[in-house]
C-alpha cells in the first residue's frame, strides 16, 4: 500500500508493521468486520419480524395457529442454538435444490439420494456450478442469515410476547368499552406501549445475537474468527512477511472488538431505555418524574 | 435402512463408550454406507457424557468464583469492585466461541517441554487438551453470568431482612452464612437456572472452537456433525441431538427444581420464587 513496501525484509520495524497491516489479506479481514455487521443489521429486524408473527401466533385464537407458535417459541429453551445454526443452512439447502430439482428436471429418472450422496441434476444446483464465485457467498450468506432469523425470531417471539402481556389489561378493557375493535386495540392502545417493557429483553437479546455472530465461522462465512485463524498462523519463507504464530494476538483483536461493540451497544440502550420512559407508568418513569421535580 | 436388533446390539455394545476412548469401543467410527440409524443414535448419545462433564464441573467450580466475584462487586472498597467488574465486563461481553480460540492459542504458546519452578517441572500439555483448558473457559465464562446474576440478587435483598440480622447480632460470616447468602440463592434461583441451562448448551462449542477432539472422542454434536457430513443427510442426526438436549434441559430445570423448593421450604407456598418453563432469556 505505502510506496516504500517493496521489499518487506529490508524494513525497520514501524514501516514493516504498517505495510504489513495494509496487505491485501489483511484489507479481507478489515472487509470481514463488515459482514459481521451486515449480518447483525439484517438478521435483527428479520428476527423482529419472526418474533412479531411468533408471538401473534402465540396468541392466536386459532389453536392449531397456537400450537405452531407455541413450538416456535419453546424449541429455542430445549435445543442449543448451534444444533440450529448447524441444521437450518443444511437443511434449507437441499430443499431448495430438491425442489429446484422436481420443477426443473422432471424427466430426471434415478432418486435424490443414492446412499449417501444427494443427487439433484445440475440445472437445480443452487446457485449453478457456472455461477460465479459471489454468488456462492451471497448464497452462504443468505442461508446463515434464515439461520439466525429463525434462531433469534424464537427468543424475540418470546420477549414480544410477554411484552405484550404486560400492557396494564385495564387499558385493553377501555379501549374495548369505548367500542373499538381487537384490531384497533391492538394497533392503538398495545402496539406503542409494548415497547418499553420489551426494550430490556429485547436489548438483551441483541447482545446475545452480537455475541453469537462468530458462529459465522461454522457457516463457511469468512468473518473475522476466519482471518483471524487465516492470517494469524505461523508464516515461513514463502510469504513476503514472514512471522511467528500470531494467532493469540490476532483473536485478543477479535475479542477487542466484540467487547467494543457489546459496550457501544449497553450505552446505547441505557440512553434508549431512558428515552422511553419518559411519561410511562413504570418504576422507570416514575423514577426519572421525580428526578425532575 | 432397515436394522434388525443384532446390529442394533453391535451398534451399542462397539459405540455407548466411544467417546470415553478407542479402547473402550470400535476403533475406528463407522464410516459412509456402513452408518446406520442405531450407531447414530448411540454414538451421539455416548458424546453427551462430554457435554455432561463440562457443565456439570463449570457449574460447580463457577458456583464459588462467581459468589466470590459478587461480593466482589458489591464491596465497598475500589480493589476489590474493579477486578471483580472487569473480570465481569471481559467474559460478558465478548463471545464465548471466540474466548475458547483465544485461550487455546494462549495454551499452545506455552513451553512444551513444560515449565520448571525449581525441581518441578509443569506438564504443559495436557492444558491444551479440551477436557482442561475447554473447561477452564467455560468455568470463567459462567462465573462471570453468574456473578452478574447473583451481584443482582445481593442488591435486591430485603432491608429488614439485613435489620433484623443485625438486630440479632449476627456479624461477619455467620451473617454472611445465615441471612445474606440463603437469600441472595433464593432470589437468583430462577435466574441461575437460566445460566445452567445456556451453560450446558454452550458446551456444544467445545470442539467447534479450536479444541481438537483427541482420537475422536467428541460430545453429541461432534458426533451428529460428523454424521450429517458422512451421510449428507441432516435430517437424522441434528433432530436426534436436539431431542437429547432436550431431555437433559428438562433434567436440569428438574433438578435445579429440586434446590429451588428447599431453598423456599420457609415460605409460603404462594410467595415461592418460581421458575418458569419461558423465562426472559437473560444473559
Amino acid at each position: 500500500m505505502f510506496s516504500f513496501c517493496t521489499d518487506p525484509s529490508t524494513l525497520p520495524d514501524w514501516q514493516w508493521m504498517a505495510c504489513y497491516l495494509t496487505t491485501a489479506s489483511h484489507f479481507a479481514l478489515y472487509r470481514s468486520v463488515l459482514v459481521v455487521l451486515l449480518l447483525l443489521a439484517l438478521a435483527a429486524p428479520l428476527a423482529l419480524g419472526m418474533g412479531f408473527l411468533g408471538a401473534l401466533a402465540v396468541r392466536s385464537a386459532n389453536r392449531v395457529l397456537k400450537g405452531i407458535g407455541t413450538v416456535y417459541v419453546s424449541m429455542v429453551r430445549g435445543v442449543p442454538d448451534i444444533i440450529f445454526f448447524l441444521f437450518v443452512p443444511f437443511a434449507i439447502d437441499q430443499g431448495v435444490e430438491y425442489a429446484r430439482h422436481r420443477v426443473l428436471c422432471p424427466d430426471w429418472d434415478q432418486p435424490v439420494r443414492q446412499g449417501n450422496d444427494f443427487i439433484v441434476c445440475p440445472a437445480a444446483k443452487m446457485p449453478l456450478a457456472s455461477d460465479p464465485a459471489w454468488m456462492h457467498d451471497v448464497w452462504g450468506f443468505t442461508l446463515a442469515l434464515i439461520a439466525f432469523a429463525v434462531v433469534f425470531g424464537a427468543f424475540a417471539a418470546n420477549t414480544l410476547n410477554g411484552a405484550m402481556n404486560a400492557v396494564p389489561k385495564a387499558q385493553l378493557e377501555t379501549a374495548e368499552a369505548y367500542g373499538m375493535s381487537q384490531r384497533q386495540t391492538f394497533r392503538r392502545i398495545l402496539m406503542p406501549q409494548m415497547w418499553v417493557y420489551a426494550l430490556p429483553g429485547l436489548s438483551n437479546l441483541w447482545m446475545i445475537l452480537t455475541k453469537a455472530t462468530p458462529l459465522l465461522f461454522l457457516l463457511g462465512i469468512q468473518d473475522v474468527v476466519f482471518w483471524a485463524r487465516e492470517l494469524g498462523g505461523q508464516k515461513t519463507g514463502h510469504y513476503a512477511y514472514t512471522h511467528p504464530d500470531w494467532r493469540v494476538w490476532y483473536f485478543l483483536g477479535v475479542l477487542a472488538f466484540y467487547l467494543t461493540l457489546t459496550w457501544g451497544s449497553q450505552k446505547f440502550f441505557d440512553r434508549l431505555m431512558l428515552r422511553l420512559n419518559r411519561g410511562q407508568a413504570t418504576a422507570g418513569g416514575e423514577a426519572l418524574r421525580k428526578a425532575a421535580a | 435402512m432397515s436394522v434388525d436388533l443384532a446390529t442394533c446390539y453391535e451398534s451399542f455394545s462397539g459405540l455407548i463408550l466411544r467417546s470415553l476412548g478407542r479402547d473402550l469401543g470400535d476403533r475406528v467410527l463407522p464410516r459412509g454406507l456402513e452408518i446406520n440409524v442405531c450407531d447414530q443414535v448411540f454414538l451421539i448419545a455416548s458424546g453427551l457424557v462430554w457435554n455432561v462433564y463440562f457443565a456439570a464441573l463449570a457449574l460447580f467450580f463457577g458456583f464459588f468464583l462467581a459468589t466470590a466475584v459478587a461480593l466482589g462487586k458489591a464491596s465497598p472498597s475500589k480493589w476489590l469492585r474493579k477486578p471483580a467488574e472487569w473480570f465481569t465486563f471481559l467474559f460478558r461481553g465478548s463471545p464465548l466461541f471466540v474466548q475458547f480460540f483465544f485461550v487455546y492459542e494462549a495454551l499452545v504458546l506455552l513451553p512444551r517441554a513444560g515449565i520448571e519452578i525449581g525441581p518441578i517441572t509443569l506438564e504443559t500439555q495436557w492444558m491444551t487438551r479440551a477436557w482442561a483448558g475447554a473447561l477452564f473457559v467455560l468455568f470463567l465464562n459462567t462465573s462471570a453470568y453468574s456473578a452478574e446474576i447473583f451481584y443482582g440478587a445481593l442488591k435486591s435483598i430485603p432491608k429488614g431482612d439485613i435489620e433484623a440480622a443485625d438486630a440479632y447480632g449476627l456479624t461477619g460470616w455467620s451473617k454472611f452464612r445465615r441471612v445474606v447468602w440463603p437469600t441472595m440463592l433464593r432470589l437468583a434461583w430462577p435466574s441461575y437456572t437460566n445460566e445452567a441451562i445456556f451453560l450446558l448448551h454452550a458446551t456444544t462449542l467445545v470442539f467447534f472452537s479450536a479444541f481438537p477432539a483427541w482420537q475422536q472422542m467428541g460430545d453429541a454434536l461432534y458426533y451428529a456433525n460428523y454424521f450429517a457430513s458422512q451421510t449428507f443427510n441432516p435430517f437424522i442426526a441434528y433432530p436426534l441431538v436436539g431431542f437429547y438436549f432436550i431431555l437433559l434441559t428438562l433434567l436440569v430445570i428438574g433438578l435445579f427444581g429440586l434446590v429451588n423448593r428447599r431453598l423456599n421450604r420457609h415460605l409460603p407456598r404462594k410467595a415461592r420464587a418460581k421458575f418458569r418453563f419461558k423465562p426472559q432469556y437473560i444473559r
